[in-house]
């Protein structure tokens, strides 16, 4: 099997506090992963690692190797900004920038300079809004504030936002815990057409969605990962009996 | 019962509170208005807005003349300006530095420095105007054969600059402060940088709030008298000219009162004129700020 992310021996320290003890995973290519574990566990630091959106956390400190494509992204010669339009984040809390729907979708393209004119533009704003299933709802309103989008479609749109720039990984942190079922049951059909072309990786709490999902599962437990693997058999054969505490609800 | 008479009664007390304000504030345009009929009684208001003269006195035939007012605007104008062109660009930038790239350290020692200089009194800004800014800006205005005068609006205006430089910074740095975390986040996300960062999605979001500081610091300046007594001086002189002497409105409204006390010739009355003009061009210039607000609202939601 092919890694699009592999990350070994990741051990990340908060000062003199260790969240992440020596944690190797691998991320397979045009594949969804999720991560789940009791709050706490470490799991949104270490997606927060795979973009190095932990980078500006004062006195943060982090050992081991995240490879994308074989190349170790915390090496010193890696260009973060360049990274991270290979690894979009699509955060909790839908964001959308207090502007149009059209320039939110438009901003990576246009800090990146991924566009020659216009018309190009026009063209990767709506292929990245048909591709979150959001162009047909608001083609007619493309210049009003994103802010008047309902929680889904604004989430939906931060995903648009996301995909503006062609990533080749997507990092999801609990996209659907500030979402009602109906725009969270929308997000999860979106996640897997948007497999075909993307690697995904999602945090969530909510273990029927990592189920529904993802094809690959890691279980999260104060900082280490207990056991990783199928998301089916995970789920039904779990081989550890913290894995199995969790998922069937006895403690998290 | 009890809790909902209490209840009644501290609506009543608010209620009261917030119409003393409407009240004040229509009392203060009423006296305002009426002294400045009875002034435009003996001067005729066309006189007074075009007029390029300032030199306000009584003829012995009774005539009141020199009422020109047009050369007190400009140098308010002029001062106003110098001093916005340097305390905006500098309290932004600052309020910039401080909300989004000075360590916690480093706030600890500027904002309370900062905050000081809010509370020195005008006074004392005038003092550096004329014992310090104001000799330093001759000495260079010599280098490049430019003759400055003692007291000049440049001097006045850049030392008010930094007057307001503190309204400035504190207001725009709550502002940014303000923004969630998880705009920067995002758009940090997206591969931005931190400069991008601020000028594509804080400044924007922080716009309204920016507004209303820079607002707040205008009305400021407009309003400043000390400063501009010490280091611009009385001479109505009608010039766009920074290196010269110049008045402004604030500065002639007090020399016009002081002293006297009787309310009847012209000259004690011209301080309500004037007054009057400033009111509604303050008046004017907030409404217009509030359109700016709503419309990038509009624009932004």
């Amino acid at each position: 099997m092919s890694f699009k992310i592999d990350v070994k021996n990741l051990s990340l320290f908060y000062g003199d506090k260790q969240a992440l003890f020596k944690v190797s995973l691998g991320l397979p290519k045009l594949q969804t992963t999720a991560l789940i574990g009791p709050s706490g566990c470490g799991k949104s630091s270490f997606l927060r690692c795979l973009n190095r959106m932990n980078d500006s956390v004062p006195n943060i400190h982090i050992d081991g190797k995240v490879l994308l494509d074989g190349k170790d992204i915390y090496a010193p010669s890696v260009d973060v900004v360049e990274l991270r339009s290979h690894v979009g984040m699509v955060f909790q809390k839908p964001n959308p920038f207090p502007r149009s729907i059209y320039e939110n979708v438009a901003y990576g393209p246009r800090i990146h300079k991924l566009f020659k004119n216009k018309s190009a533009l026009d063209d990767i704003v709506e292929t990245s809004l048909t591709r979150a299933g959001l162009w047909e709802e608001i083609k007619d309103r493309l210049q009003q504030p994103a802010t008047r989008l309902s929680g889904g479609q604004q989430q939906r749109l931060c995903i648009a936002r996301a995909i503006a720039v062609s990533p080749e990984v997507i990092l999801m942190d609990e996209p659907c815990s500030a979402l009602d079922p109906i725009a969270t049951a929308k997000i999860e059909e979106l996640i897997d057409e948007l497999r075909e072309k993307f690697t995904i990786v999602i945090v969530t709490h909510n273990l029927q969605q990592a189920a529904r999902v993802s094809q690959k599962t890691a279980f999260f437990h104060s900082g280490h990962i207990v056991e990783a693997g199928e998301t089916g058999e995970l789920f039904t054969m779990p081989k550890d009996e913290r894995t199995q505490g969790y998922i069937t609800g006895r403690y998290g | 019962m009890r809790s909902l008479w209490l209840e009644k009664t501290v609506r009543f007390f608010f209620f009261l509170c917030a119409l003393s304000a409407v009240v004040i504030s229509i009392g203060i345009g009423v006296t305002l208005l009426g002294e400045a009929l009875r002034f435009f009684a003996r001067v005729s208001i066309i006189d007074f807005l075009f007029g390029l003269t300032w030199a306000p006195h009584t003829l012995p035939s009774g005539e009141d003349v020199g009422f020109g007012a047009v050369p007190l605007f400009t140098g308010t104008i002029l001062i106003t300006l110098i001093a916005m062109a340097v305390g905006l660009p500098c309290g932004l930038m600052v309020a910039i530095y401080l909300s989004e790239y000075a360590t916690p350290r480093m706030r600890n020692i500027f904002k309370p420095v900062l905050e000081t200089l809010a509370g020195i009194p005008t006074l004392v800004y005038g003092f550096f105007a004329i014992t310090t800014l104001a000799p330093f800006l001759r000495r260079v205005g010599e280098v490049f054969h430019l003759s400055l005068s003692t007291e000049s609006a440049l001097s006045a205006g850049i030392v008010m600059g930094i007057m307001v430089l503190p309204y400035m910074s504190s207001l725009c740095e709550d502002a940014l402060h303000r923004l969630p975390n998880s705009l920067r986040e995002c758009s940090i996300g997206l591969g931005a940088t931190a400069s991008e960062t601020i000028i594509r999605v804080l400044l924007p979001a922080a716009f309204p709030s920016i507004m209303a500081a820079f607002l707040l610091s205008l009305s400021r300046a407009i309003g400043e008298t000390m400063i501009v007594v010490m280091a611009a001086g009385l001479a109505a002189n009608l010039t766009f000219n920074p290196l010269e002497a110049v008045t402004t409105v604030t500065v002639q409204i007090v020399s016009l009162l002081t002293g006297d006390q009787e309310f009847d010739n012209a000259k004690t009355l011209a301080a309500f004129g004037l007054g009057f003009v400033l009111f509604i061009l303050t008046f004017f210039l907030n409404i217009l700020a509030l359109q700016g607000v709503k419309r990038h609202r509009r624009i932004y939601g």
